[in-house]
């Protein structure tokens, strides 16, 4: 009899979803799939709303990456604008930007996927949590805390406000950076780099504990697609799009930001609110790639700081002759770009004009469409409005950054469940290993749904009429 | 606008008067407003539509104070003072409906502060933080107000829009263009340009832009301001309705 396993919703990842999980009459895995349950439709709010309130607007999407849909939106802007905003505000905005992947890449490694590292895939899942792992490794849980801390206080000092920080603004930011803030940021960026350095290490001791997890979360050859800088190195904030395939093999170089259309197309399924974007000219679903952390490190040529390049070499030894494959490496190269962003964000600190008073640009609505790309903490991230001769917007679409990994979670779900769960003897390990998939993509479905959304967690089992033949639930 | 200002307008034989606002004694011209003689006395009474230099229109109904030996409130910005009031200025009645009148305000057209290009400076935010109005207890309408960006230099946002008419009455009474006047009824009340025409083609505006720095939320604002960056200036309006009156 062919069955339904069904996790919903997904624990310790941004948003509400569930997973289910198709056997067959054997009780072997049949297929598996992602299934977003919510649904905003935000674009549609946008219309009819003058352009320059975008990037409030948008970043209203999220509570987890409001920074980063300020910098696409304000690009997107700038674009409607048609001008050059002024170098120092964009190196003000790069370092929020840089500040936002810090903190969120801490929550994601330390808050959310830690637990599952240290304590182990089948530790009971009552401890198998932030607190737990207060127990078992306090130092390690204090050092995710104050690293989170880290980048909110600079995303605070710049915004004024820690979450929904209204300071980028259309043609550069709104206010310069003080001498007094500048100083304090510095100030932690040493120990920042500390805790970068020594979670670094301590997460090679521990990926050998997980030879058959790196080999089954979602590890399978797929394209990747990142920005990188004119040179071909790590970029977070401008550039050209690149994409590698799984040979490493440059697919596409060089891409500016403005022809995302000519290379992703979007695809939708029937059981997710999710959208499938896919790289155009292979068509759907072979055009699968990978964006986020793993993307980026694959496909950048270095990154351009000291010991992320070391970092970075450690990273490209996991695979010598090929791009990282597996999906659990997106923990890997999270920490080496934390290492990185606090390192870029350094440089950019005590750059000479960082504290020049120009950081705007006016203009009105030059343009009637105009495109904002930026790489968020998962991925990069595509703004894209069409407005009338007035400046109001008649036309909006985000391609999200967790939706480019959708075909990529749905696939290594699937090779997760087949390797790990047996359906006749359902573990609850088991299933926590599929989920764990998940949250190796770290996904944010409050943004790509566009949808408010907590979570806690439900698998069930499904017989091929779809009765619900067994189940486990947990608490968020 | 037709009518001149009611209530600063003295004119050359006016009697003084006493009463009392809120136990404090207090001494006033007979032609001087509750509002102006509670404002002058450091009395604080929440007001909208008023705006000094500019004629009463006496519409949001925010300044209403209680008067002794008076059943119903009064709105303090068009009663003007006579021997012997006793004024209250804050009941618990009053706060209680100038809460009801803010929030039938924020229920009517679609005030979302945090992407507004006002918030941080619009009197109607101020007003509910001063008022407590911390909830909406009316369903909100939802309903879907026009923006007219026609204009060079500056916006319209219906949707922001409380109907105070002090655009009508600055350009009007201080501009001198009458560009503003008011349409509809109810809900369906909006201020126009011209005769309904998109402001941008407007053959009557001189784009003085004080209609915008009078408008009290985010509804007149100047184009290209992002979220909380639309501040706005309405000091001049008393000095310049002075200099017009030397003329
Ligand atoms: S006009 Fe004032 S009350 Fe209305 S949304 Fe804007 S800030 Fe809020
Ligand atoms: S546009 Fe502004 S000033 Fe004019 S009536 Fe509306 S709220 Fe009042
Ligand atoms: S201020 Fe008196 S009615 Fe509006
Ligand atoms: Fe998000």
């Amino acid at each position: 009899m062919g069955r339904t396993i069904k996790i919903d919703p997904v624990s310790r990842i941004e948003g509400h979803a569930h997973i289910t999980l198709h056997l067959d009459d054997a009780g072997n895995i049949d297929d598996a799939k992602f299934h977003l349950t919510q649904f905003r439709g935000f674009e549609k709010f946008c219309e009819g709303r003058p352009f320059p309130e975008m990037p409030a607007l948008t970043a209203r999407t999220c509570g987890i990456c409001p920074v980063s849909h300020l910098v696409a939106s304000s690009k997107a802007c700038d674009h409607l604008l048609s001008v050059t905003i002024p170098p120092t505000a964009a190196n003000l905005r790069r370092v929020m930007n840089l500040a936002q992947l810090i903190q969120s890449h801490a929550l994601s490694y330390f808050h959310l996927s830690s637990a599952d590292l240290l304590l182990g895939m089948d530790a009971d899942p009552k401890s198998r949590n932030l607190f737990g792992l207060l127990k078992v490794d306090p130092q390690l849980a204090k050092d995710g805390i104050r690293l989170r801390q880290i980048g909110q206080t600079i995303i605070e000092m710049l915004g004024g406000k820690k979450i929904h920080p209204g300071w980028m603004v259309p043609g550069g930011v709104s206010g310069p950076l003080s001498e007094e803030s500048r100083t304090t940021m510095l100030a932690m960026i040493p120990e920042g780099l500390d805790i970068a350095g020594r979670t670094f290490e301590s997460f090679k001791d521990l990926i050998g504990k997980f030879p058959e997890e790196i080999d089954h979360f979602g590890n399978f050859p797929t394209m990747f697609l990142s920005l990188i800088t004119p040179t071909g190195g790590l970029e977070h904030y401008d550039g050209f799009f690149r994409i590698k395939d799984a040979e490493g093999k440059i697919v596409q170089d060089r891409v500016p930001l403005e022809e995302c259309q000519r290379i992703i197309g979007e695809a939708v399924e029937p059981y997710s609110y999710m959208k499938f974007p896919y790289y155009l000219p292979m068509g759907y679903p072979d055009g699968i790639y990978r964006v986020g952390p793993l993307a980026r490190l694959n496909n950048c040529d270095f990154c351009g700081t000291k010991q992320a390049d070391q970092a970075l070499d450690e990273f490209r030894a996991l695979q010598h002759d090929r791009p990282v494959s597996s999906s659990f490496h997106f923990h890997f190269a999270r920490l080496v770009e934390i290492i990185f962003g606090l390192e870029r964000m350094k440089e950019l600190l005590e750059s000479p004009h960082i504290l020049d008073t120009r950081v705007r640009a006016r203009a009105r609505g030059n343009n009637d469409e105009g495109i904002g790309v930026a790489e968020a903490p998962r991925g990069t991230l595509i703004h894209h409005y069409k407005t009338d001769d007035e400046g109001l917007i008649t036309w909006a679409n985000l391609i999200i950054a967790t939706g480019h990994n959708n075909l990529a979670m749905n696939r290594g779900i699937k090779q997760a469940a087949e390797y790990f769960v047996d359906g006749n003897d359902l573990q609850e390990g088991m299933l926590n290993r599929v989920e764990a998939v998940i949250r190796c993509y770290d996904p944010c479905l409050s943004c790509a749904s566009h949808a408010f959304g907590q979570m806690p967690l439900r698998i069930e089992l499904h017989d091929c009429q779809g009765n619900v033949v067994d189940q486990i639930v947990r608490e968020g | 606008m037709t009518h001149p200002p009611v209530a600063s307008n003295p004119g050359p034989k006016v009697r003084v008067v006493t009463l009392k606002i809120d136990d404090h004694d207090v001494g006033a011209r007979e032609t001087d407003s509750i509002l102006e003689i509670a404002h002058a006395n450091g009395i604080r009474i929440p007001a909208l539509c008023y705006l000094d230099g500019l004629s009463t229109w006496g519409a949001c109904r925010l300044c209403m104070v209680e008067i002794e030996g008076v059943s119903k409130p009064v709105s303090a910005c068009s009663t003007t003072a006579s021997e012997g009031m006793k004024i209250t200025t804050n009941s618990e009645r009053l706060k209680r409906y100038r809460r009801m009148i803010l929030e039938l305000l924020f229920a009517e057209r679609n005030h979302v502060c945090s992407v507004c290009v006002s918030n941080g400076h619009c009197e109607l935010q101020d007003l509910a933080a001063e008022c407590g109005m911390d909830h909406v207890r009316v369903p909100y309408r939802n309903a879907t107000y026009n923006i007219d960006s026609s204009h060079d230099l500056f916006r319209v946002d219906h949707n922001r829009c409380v109907v105070c008419t002090r655009c009508v009455r600055v350009c009007d009474e201080i501009e001198g263009a009458h560009t503003w006047d008011v349409m509809g009824r109810g809900v369906n009340c909006q201020v126009i340009t011209d005769l309904n025409q998109p402001w941008g083609d407007s053959q009557s505006c001189t784009s003085c832009g004080k209609c915008v720095q009078v408008c009290p939320t985010g509804a007149l604002v100047k184009k290209g301001t992002a979220a909380g960056e639309m501040e706005k200036h309405d000091d001049f309006v008393p000095y310049l309705a002075q200099m017009r009156k030397r003329q």
